[in-house]
Order: structure tokens, then sequence, then C-alpha cells
């Protein structure tokens, strides 16, 4: 698998390769834990939120909010204490950046939380691993111990007043856990229900204090940021989205791995059949999930020759979004019918139960998907689907159930052929269509 | 039709923790108490402390749910409710080593189908059953986060990626 940059100087990726790319010493040789000593030395709280504003970078996690106003919008008066958590719950099919991240760099990680601790005020910080990536979770505590006898973490943190503690924390098998209010409840110990929005966790989040959670690959662009500044960063990207992002790609491309490309890389096209070493096995491409399988799907031909810019922008313009990153390459093989039901049978298996329209709804667009796969499709069944979407999509808690209906919905516009084949009544099923 | 109020019990104390409450050496009371000191509120060690009351017994069972309750200070029912949750969490037993094969899309083009019936077949089981000497659970779980390195399973913690038919003798071969 590869991983590494492509059209531009790695930055989160920098140290991936170096041997025993783990250590704080390591981290240290290589520019690391300079940040934090330029924010604790000569910058206030206020001078990192504006550092981060112009950076212009946004959520990575996939819903690309501005990370700098998610910081500005908690309460400095607030008497409550605060929390930084980082969102590493990474279980969006298609999407394992944040997995290599820890792994090969958990120091920058740290770093960033640090820095975001500092600029929020916060003393108690927590990592929150989906439960399967228990092996991260003991990379993790070593690098926090590491960082915690070197007088990173604790009380006076490189001689200064500031001081926090990073803790890890595990999930436990949880898709709806990468929520940020549900990965909240799980963390005091409830079921993972997502909660109200508003109030939004920067005013009432963890044990109801202002809580930022920010995605792992958003807190490791942090400290870069800081390094070289928010203006130089935002121009490695496009005006609206700064910097540089790691994508993850899988599926029927022969080199599949973790790429960081500068933001507003052109184009998709190129990105695939050369930068990812083109279709396997020479086949025809047929559709790409490009940002993790709750976005839209794509077709060959929205992508072939179309230029498509990859940015948050370009890839909307596009017709889908950048969500996670999490590319899904398939190839003429794939009957997007099958593909499509697979990801429902994973809404469904994920839907939370909290609210009806997600929870029944992905239990009948299940029962829909096998009916029509065991030979009893009807042709209205296309038109039951998506009214079954309409019945979830802007109508559930939580956006669960928008993933869910989306994949559905553009899959049935775009790949209508691969539905309709499955629409006829089996002569053997004995109903007359 | 009555206008009587009704009556809500206050509950002073943890309503029935069950006749049997699982115990643990000393070693595994300072991990747990390694935990509880992370959080503000003891309920969030909830999950940290089901993951080792079922390395420790195998899944959790009413004595641990038991336990856990009382160590917590939470209703039986709060431990529970949590834990039927959570697809990581066991409340029946499953064998010494959980072999559980990603379905999901990425894995799913790349091999999975072919990797799941290998696997069966080996061990002469169907998906959620377990080998009569307890030995090997096998089951479809969702994604990963492993869809770079398809297709692939984890046994109990651990990662096995870029998984072959070959791999998987060799990976199961080599389990004691």
């Amino acid at each position: 698998m590869f991983i590494g940059a492509i059209g531009c100087e790695p930055l989160q990726l920098a140290r991936v390769h170096l041997e025993n790319s783990r250590s704080l010493d390591v981290y240290r040789k290589n520019g690391g834990y300079q940040a934090i000593k330029k924010v604790l030395d000569s910058m206030s709280p206020d001078d990192v939120i504006n550092e981060l504003k112009k950076s212009a970078l946004r959520g990575r996690g996939g819903a690309g909010f501005p990370t700098g106003m998610k910081w500005s919008f908690v309460p400095k008066d607030s008497p409550k204490p605060k929390y930084v958590v980082c969102n590493a719950d990474e279980s969006e099919p298609g999407t394992f950046k944040d997995r290599y991240l820890m792994e090969r760099d958990p120091h920058m990680l740290i770093e960033g939380m640090l820095i975001a601790a500092y600029a929020l005020g916060a003393k108690t910080n927590y990592i929150y691993t989906r439960g399967e990536y228990r092996y991260l979770i003991d990379i993790m505590d070593v690098a926090l111990e590491e960082a915690r006898a070197a007088g990173l973490l604790g009380n006076k943190i490189l001689g200064t007043e500031f001081g926090c503690e990073i803790y890890t924390h595990t999930g436990a098998g949880a898709y709806i856990c990468g929520e940020e209010t549900a990965l909240l409840s799980s963390l005091e110990g409830m079921r993972g229900h997502p909660r109200m929005k508003p109030p939004f966790p920067a005013v009432s989040g963890l044990y109801a204090a202002p809580t930022v959670v920010n995605n792992v690959e958003t807190l490791t662009a942090v400290p870069d940021i800081i390094k070289m500044g928010g203006e130089a960063y935002q121009k490695l990207g496009t005006e609206k989205s700064g910097g540089t992002k790691v994508w993850s790609v899988s599926g029927h491309v022969n080199r599949p791995g973790v790429y960081e490309l500068p933001m507003g890389y052109d184009d998709m096209e190129k990105f695939i059949m050369e930068d990812c070493g083109g279709m396997l096995g020479g086949k025809q491409l047929k559709a790409v999930i490009p940002g993790g399988s709750s976005v839209y799907i794509m077709r060959a031909d929205q992508i072939i020759g179309k230029d498509v810019r990859m940015d948050y922008e370009g890839i909307v313009a596009a017709g889908s979004s950048v969500g996670s990153g999490g590319f899904i390459v398939m190839d003429e093989t794939v009957d997007v019918f099958e593909s499509t039901k697979n990801l429902t049978e994973f809404y469904k298996h994920e839907s939370c139960g909290w609210c009806t329209p997600c929870r029944e709804g992905t239990d009948w667009l299940v029962k829909v998907f096998k009916r029509i796969a065991a030979g009893h499709g009807r042709p209205e069944d296309a038109q039951l689907m998506l009214d079954l979407c309409d019945n979830i999509e802007g109508k559930s808690f939580c956006p669960l159930g928008d993933a869910a209906a989306w994949p559905i919905q553009s899959a049935i516009k775009r790949f209508p052929e691969d539905f309709r084949k499955h629409l006829v009544t089996s002569i053997d099923s004995g109903v007359s269509t | 039709m009555s206008t009587q109020p009704i009556q809500i019990q206050p509950l002073s104390q943890p309503v029935n923790i069950g006749d049997e409450v699982a115990s643990f050496s000393p070693e595994v009371e300072a991990e747990i108490d390694g935990h509880l000191a992370k959080y503000p509120v003891m309920r969030s060690a909830i999950l940290p402390l089901m993951f080792i009351v079922q390395r420790e017994r195998g899944y959790l069972d009413a004595p641990g749910v038991a336990y856990l309750a009382k160590r917590l200070r939470l209703r039986i029912t709060d431990i529970w409710e949590v834990a039927t949750f959570y697809s990581m969490i066991y409340t029946q037993p499953v064998g010494k080593y959980h072999i559980q094969i990603c379905k999901t899309l990425s894995c799913k083009i790349m091999g999975e189908p072919g990797i799941t019936d290998h696997v069966c077949n080996k061990l002469g089981i169907r998906l959620g059953e377990t080998t009569a000497d307890g030995k090997f659970t096998v089951s479809l779980v969702e994604c990963l986060g492993s869809c770079g390195t398809a297709p692939m399973f984890q046994i109990g913690f651990d990662y096995h990626e870029n998984l072959t038919t070959e791999k998987v003798d060799q990976i199961l071969d080599g389990l004691k």
C-alpha cells in the first residue's frame, strides 16, 4: 500500500517513512514540538484561533466545517472546565487515513491537541479511538507516556504556566459514535445516541461543558499551520479549502493507499488513472465514491475528461462531496445495485435506533434490497426505495439517516440500468408484473 | 378514572446486583483504578472496564455485569443498556479466537466472499457459529478501516490484511 504526498511537499505525511517515526526523538528531530513552543512563547489563544481562521482549514472528519470558527464558538468566560476531544472513531467505509496518521506519527496528534487545548483553555482532553483500533490506543499510550516524561504533558508544559492532560479512550464498535454528539454520549458512558443541537458541543458538550470535537486529520494539521502561518498554509490549497488533504484510496486500483494532495489538486481522473496506478487488471472504470460511503456515487463519465478539481467546491460541482476523503474505486465488474445493497446493510446495522425514520427506514430499505436480490424485484421498487429515502433524508435526528439515503438516491439516478435489470419479477416467483 | 398520582420510588441503592459478583486480582483492580482516574465522572470508564471484564472472563457475564454495577455505582440495567449497544461487547460466550471478517464495500469487491467461504469450509462452521472445541468463532463485521489492504479480517484485536486463501491457512494453522 502506498503512503505519501503527490503534487506537494508532505506535511502530515512528512515523517511517516522515517525509521522509528513514532518516537518522540524522531519527531523532535524533524520539526516536532516546535509549534507548541512557538505558541507558548509568543502567541495568545486568540492569535492561535486567528491563524486557524486564516488557514481556511476545514474539518476533515466529513462535514468540512471551518475549524477556526468552530474553536471560536467556545465561550471564553465560561466558569466550566473545557474539553478538547479528538475524534479517532474512524469508521466511514473507505476511510483509513487517521489510522496511519496515528500509527506512524502519534506525537503530531499530541502536539495538535496541545495547541487546541491552549487555544481553548482545556485542561483535560480525550482521544476517542474506535475499539477495533486497539493497537493504535497502545501506540498513543506509549507516545503520551513519552511526552509526559519529557515535560510536554501535565503541569508547566515546557516550563510555562500552561498545563493539560491527554487521555486515550476506547469505543466499542459503533459507527454512530463518529457523530460528535453521539461520541460525547459514549464518552460519558452512555449508549452512543446523538443529542439535539443546539446547544452545540462548543457550548454544552462533554459533561455539559464547552467542548471541541475534531477529527485526527484536522488536529494533526494544526502544528504545521502554526509553524508556517495560517496564510502560507491556506495558499497550499484554494481560497476556501486551505492546505493539504489526506485521501484514502481503496478498491480496484493498482496502488491503493493514503495520499496527501494539495487542496484543489488537478484533477480526479489523473489522480485515479496515474497517481493511483490506474485500474486493476486494466479494466474499465465504472464508478467512484470519492468521500467515504456516505457521499453521492459518481459515474466514470462524471470524472473522465471532466477536469474535476479535488477540493470541497470542485467535487461538489462534479456531483459529489469530499466527505471524509475515502475513495472507493469500482470497475466494470461491479453491479451498483449490489454495491448499494452492501452499503445499505451497513447503515441498517449502524443505525443507533434512536429515531424512527432512520431505524425503520434503513431496515425497510434492506428488506426491499433483499427481496429484489432474491429475484422478486418489481418495476415500481426503484420508486419505492426513493420514497423510503425521502422519508429518511432530512427527517432523521442526526446525519446518519442522510448518509443512508444519499448513496441509494444517487445510485438509482446515475446507474438506473443496474437497478432496472433486477426489477423484473422472475417467472418462478409466480407474481406477474 | 383514578386521579391518584403515580408514586415513583427513589433509587437509593443499586437494584438487585445479582447473587454472584465477579472478583479480580489486585493487578487487574489496579488497571481498573487507572482507567477510573482518567475521568471526572466514573461512568465514563464503562467501556474500558467492560473490555477488561471481557478479557478476564471471556465475555460480559452476569457476575461481570454485577461487578461493573457495583464498581461504577450504577444499576444492573445501566450496564446492560450500554453493553447491548456496542458490537464489540459480548454478552454471549465466543470462541478463543474470534475471526471477524470485514464485509463492507471495499473488502466485498476485493474478495471477501472467497475468504469467508474458505474460512467457513476450513473450520467446518457457518457464520456466527463457534467450533465444537470452543476455539474459533467466525462472524462478518462492518468496515474495520482497512480498505486499502482489503480483504481483511481481525482476530481478537489483531489485523490481518491483504488476505489470500494461502495466507488464511497460514494464519489459522499458526493459532494454538
